[in-house]
């Protein structure tokens, strides 16, 4: 087995795809070099480019912000992994609700896809205003009146509709050969749909599901309305001082430096898992 | 001089070598029927002659043109080759007609009104002139492999390449598929097929080659592989296929 030795030809074809590869990649960088550099140039050379520079990206200002910027972040992660861990229940939930089957259920199917429908319609900042203001305002006892609480179920209620749409997207993209299956075997209903239905789906609208937890990062800033301060409140307040729109980029910066690594890990943790499909071969 | 000629073909998965070196020629108009037990290495051979597949060493030439050569166009060279899958892998979601006009249209820039002309007429050919419109699941399992092979053909391909075409299929529908292909063969249609159908290929071809273990092991005319096995490994393995099937 290990005493094959490629041919010459075959050692020909390598040393041609290797060629090819590396043409490729040389063509790569110099595209890259040749756009970026006359994106800097083009716009290095408009009239307003030093004041833009001075006002977006003064290296100083920035770093002066950032302290206070990544307080206001530290609030979003908190935010945001706490909501993310309810968003996931309820809109599993509700995805599960939808897709029943069975006339007892249709309650259930009715409230699911009106919930649905209201919630993926409202804006999300009517939605932070009505519970952050307005539940507040009826002055009930023994309910908690921390903008953050109420900015957060805002945002869980209104992701919830999407992140259901999504699990339920990939719940009937399920064969119902499956489901044919697992009944067959003398699974119930629910067992059907915890070890057979829900493993497949799950793993088929992770990208998407992702891209919502993405976002949901992102719009974790708009409870800043209710006068907590996360990092866009702290980079507003920071440029309110001077004019000067730095600490917001250093605060979308923070953002994408949030993002990446959660993108790159969930792919990673598919693809090791073979969770995106066969994919084999050169086709 | 053979259409389709493989030399010293070899295709290894990690250390799991599946083809070692293999030799091979299929004449045209002929039809060679690999036989072997399962992970022999059959379909992994025709998935090397539709590129499908990289092979990691040796030619195969289709027509005195080497295929496996880089730089060749492998989206020309497999719009010349047909393939059937066991699975029969049709578009679940286009009508039978619209899968086989599919490439007709898109590859090979036939007018749409001359590709649905051309189409119905396979469809015709394979008994299926009035299921054209249905969509593919609606469609028995022989249906559905008929349709397969109508796909493959319509392309007017100068190679047909059929990977175990009948194992999915209930026994009787396995008889309307197989007297399409023994069609196709009097056509003067060259083939590279796949089967555990015995009977079929003592009937259909020209030559079997009993694959193990990725090389062929016994290559010859089927009453010569088939009944007088010249290798124990083959007597061995036609033992067993005769003890599953009755044939």
């Amino acid at each position: 087995m290990t005493t094959w030795q490629p041919s010459a030809l075959q050692r020909e074809r390598i040393a041609y795809r290797r060629r090819r590869a590396r043409r490729s990649t040389v063509i790569a960088v110099v595209s890259s070099v040749i756009l970026l550099a006359l994106v800097v140039v083009g716009i290095g050379s408009t009239p307003g480019w030093p004041r833009v520079r001075a006002t977006f990206f003064d290296v100083h200002r920035g770093w002066e912000a950032l302290p206070v910027v990544a307080e206001g972040l530290w609030l979003n992660i908190r935010v945001m992994l706490v909501c993310a861990v309810l968003i996931v229940v309820f809109g599993l939930t509700l995805a599960i609700m939808r897709t029943s089957r069975g006339p007892i259920f249709f309650p259930l199917r009715v409230f699911a896809a009106a919930y649905t429908d209201v919630f993926r319609g409202l804006p999300l900042l009517l939605v932070i205003f009505l519970l952050g203001f307005g539940v507040p305002a009826l002055q009930l006892r023994g309910l908690p009146n921390q903008a953050v609480i109420w900015g957060g179920a805002a945002l869980v209620l209104t992701y919830s509709s999407y992140v259901a749409e999504v699990f339920r997207a990939g719940i009937e993209s399920v064969h119902p050969s499956q489901r044919a299956a697992a009944r067959s075997l003398g699974l119930t209903y629910r067992q059907t749909l915890r070890f057979v239905v829900l493993p497949q789906a799950v793993r088929r609208v992770l990208p998407p599901l992702l891209n919502d937890f993405v976002s949901l990062q992102k719009d974790s800033g708009l409870i800043a309305v209710l006068g907590v301060i996360d990092a866009i409140r702290a980079a507003q307040l920071e440029t309110a001082e001077d004019f000067n729109f730095t600490p917001y980029v250093v605060a979308g910066l923070l953002f994408v430096a949030l993002t990446i690594p959660l993108t790159r890990l969930t792919d990673y943790v598919a693809r090791r898992q073979g969770w995106y499909g066969g994919g084999g071969g050169p086709v | 001089m053979s259409l389709l000629s493989l030399r010293g073909v070899r295709k290894a998965y990690g250390e799991n070598v599946v083809l070692d070196g293999l030799d091979l020629d299929v004449a045209a108009g002929e039809c060679v029927v690999l036989i072997g037990a399962s992970g022999s290495g059959k379909s992994t051979l025709l998935r090397c002659v539709n590129l499908l597949e990289t092979v990691d060493d040796g030619v195969i030439e289709l027509a005195g043109a080497d295929i496996t050569d880089p730089r060749v166009d492998a989206d020309r060279v497999r719009s010349g080759i047909g393939i059937v899958f066991q699975a029969y892998n049709l578009f679940p979601h286009l009508t039978v007609l619209d899968n086989i006009t599919l490439a007709p249209i898109r590859v090979h820039r036939v007018p749409r009104d001359a590709a649905r002309a051309r189409a119905l007429e396979m469809l015709e050919r394979v008994g299926l002139a009035d299921k054209a419109s249905a969509k593919p699941d609606e469609l028995s399992g022989g249906q559905q492999q008929r349709a397969a092979i109508a796909r493959a053909m319509v392309n007017s391909p100068q190679l047909m390449l059929l990977d175990e075409v009948t194992s999915a299929l209930d026994p009787e529908l396995v008889g309307e598929v197989l007297d399409l292909l023994r069609e196709l063969k009097s056509e003067g249609m060259t083939m590279l097929v796949c089967t555990h159908e015995m009977a079929f290929a003592r009937e259909v071809a020209d030559q079997v080659c009993f694959l193990h273990h990725g090389r062929p092991l016994e290559i010859g005319p089927p009453a010569q592989v088939l009944d007088d096995p010249r290798e124990d490994r083959t007597r061995e393995f036609l033992r067993r296929v005769s003890g599953t099937t009755g044939r």
